[in-house]
């Protein structure tokens, strides 16, 4: 069954949309993540254009994180006071990585920036998880000792100390700004959430508590990528809810299998396979860099914006 | 001499000896969701007041879907990867275009007269100078062809026009799924030995219906509306779905 998306202004078959949506909910369920990297590379591949691809990815996350971040904050494990302050971070980035989008688009760059984007944080996260979870594995067949992460590093001597009472924490509001600023330009850029680079850097860098980092992560995510999907439906017009709802209801069913799979499987394994994936994805991305195109030319409307 | 004949053939305009009498199967393509493209079928009849001529009639059948401003541009190898270089405006295009004839394009309509009334694709194309960077312009507007007739944007459909004794003609023209709305121009000739003798137009309206039509009207005169819509839309959809899968395991 072909469906006609109306602002993409594409026919696509609506069994391919919901199929895709599936698979990303099950890698998702299994692996934890939110699966925006994984989606908007996908659609690409299936002949949305970037633009759209981002911008529905988008508004596909806020969706998707929606019930998450209600069971977390049922559970209290949401650091709202370290959730704003990330919030306030991630607004000025995702304004900050809209307009450097729309800057591109005009230039006709955008499609190589997206892509390189990817690429460069697709690749090294996969590297860094094959590496990290390769050790884990070798680690735990030795049985030797986990090594203990330091209490105390440069975090901590930053001016504009503030205390984060949930997280246990008394620290400046530098790095958490930081951190959501940074995340704030990935979602407006690639269509992501960030999940992937803010959970490890409120671990490692912030040092928060494992069990309030999932929440408030949710907590920024759902703020910042809401205000990229509206920043892009104002400024581009490229916000196709036709398309978004069908990928959610592909990807919460999905999500189901995925959670009942992943349940049982050993972490480190999942940790590979997952980077394995991150891989192949950067590497189909990095070859359609390198390898000539077989049309090199493209048509796009004029004007851009 | 020659003014006299100009005179005669000013004289011998007007008196159209051969005119077109017209039928579409639709005169208005709806773009519904499902919407999987659409055929439309032209036909019609040569009403005359003369005897048949001699020479054979041909019949040229063109529709042009809204024009619009484009910029094509090319990728080149920049530091190992393949990335957009040179860029060429395109003054107008249609977003899709097709011909269909009797017979093949230089037989049935000269250069002249192609040139006059714009027929073949690439005549549909307006392209006014391009940027002194760029040498080979011509190169982006024949990738604009090539890239538009791979997708069944541009169809030249040579032949395809049925003319049965002289008077009666039809032909079918495939309107892909990706059409974009608007006025599709349908302009129809006859010619004989490469002149046009007779012509005709008409309209053939293609609009978004529906749901369609109201997401994208939203999307494009309140944006912010249709954002917070979405939003609301695509959280909804995702709770309900993942509340409706919960209730199918409790229940199973």
């Amino acid at each position: 069954m072909q469906i006609y998306l109306p602002i993409a202004e594409v026919s696509v078959n609506a069994f391919l949309l919901l199929g895709l949506g599936g698979l990303v909910g099950v890698l998702s369920g299994m692996f934890g993540v939110g699966g925006g990297f994984l989606m908007t590379p996908l659609l690409f591949f299936i002949g949305v254009s970037p633009a759209v691809a981002v911008a529905t990815g988008a508004a596909q996350i806020v969706a998707s994180s929606f019930s998450g971040l209600l069971a977390h904050l049922r559970k209290k494990t949401v650091d709202l006071r370290m959730g704003t302050v990330l919030l306030i971070g991630g607004l000025a980035g995702a304004g900050a990585g809209v307009f450097v989008f729309n800057y591109l688009k005009s230039l006709g760059q955008v499609d190589l920036l997206v892509t390189l984007c990817y690429v460069v944080f697709l690749g090294v996260i996969g590297a860094m998880m094959l590496i990290e979870s390769l050790r884990a594995i070798r680690r735990a067949r030795k049985g030797g000792p986990i090594s203990r992460r330091k209490k105390h590093n440069w975090v901590h001597g930053l001016p504009m100390k503030m205390r984060f009472r949930t997280s246990g924490l008394y620290i400046s509001v530098i790095p958490p700004l930081l951190v959501g600023l940074a995340v704030g330009v990935l979602a407006a850029i690639m269509g992501v959430g960030g999940g992937f680079i803010m959970v490890p850097a409120m671990i490692y860098l912030l040092g928060m508590p494992t069990k309030v980092v999932v929440g408030t992560s949710l907590f920024q995510i759902i703020f910042v990528t809401a205000f990229t999907t509206l920043l892009h439906a104002t400024t581009n017009f490229t916000v196709d809810i036709a398309l978004a709802v069908m990928l959610l209801v592909g990807g919460v069913i999905g999500a189901q299998f995925g959670t009942q799979i992943g349940m049982r499987m050993k972490a480190e394994q999942l940790r590979v396979l997952l980077a394995l994936m991150v891989l192949t994805v950067c590497s189909k991305l990095a070859l359609d860099l390198l390898i000539e195109p077989s049309e090199l030319y493209s048509i796009t409307a004029a004007g851009g914006l | 001499m020659l003014r006299l004949a100009l005179l005669l053939c000013l004289v011998a305009l007007p008196l159209r000896a051969e005119d077109i009498v017209l039928g579409l199967s639709s005169d208005r393509v709806r773009i519904t969701a499902t919407f999987e493209g659409s055929e439309i079928l032209v036909f019609g009849a040569i009403k005359r007041e003369a005897p048949i001529p001699e020479e054979p009639l041909d019949v040229v059948v063109a529709i042009a879907g809204p024009s619009k401003p484009l910029v094509v541009r090319r990728k080149e190898r920049v530091l190992g990867i393949w990335a957009n270089t040179d860029a060429v405006g395109i003054d107008s295009a249609p977003s899709f275009y097709a011909v269909a004839t009797t017979g093949p394009m230089e037989q049935v309509l000269s250069n002249v007269e192609d040139l006059r009334h714009k027929v073949s694709i690439g005549r549909a194309i307006r392209s006014v100078g391009a940027p002194g960077n760029v040498a080979d312009a011509q190169a982006f507007t024949e990738a604009l062809i090539r890239i538009r007739r791979n997708n069944g944007a541009y169809q030249m459909l040579e032949g395809e026009v049925v003319l049965d004794e002289q008077t009666l003609f039809r032909t079918e023209i495939g309107l892909p799924a990706n059409l974009t709305e608007g006025e599709y121009q349908t302009r129809i000739f006859l010619t004989r030995g490469g002149n046009v003798i007779s012509q005709f137009e008409t309209v053939i309206d293609v609009r978004k219906v529906g749901l369609e039509r109201w997401l994208y009207t939203l999307s494009r005169q309140q944006p912010l509306a249709y954002g917070l819509l979405s939003l609301a839309i695509a959280i909804a959809a995702g709770w309900g779905a993942s509340a409706a899968f919960r209730m199918l395991r409790q229940g199973g």
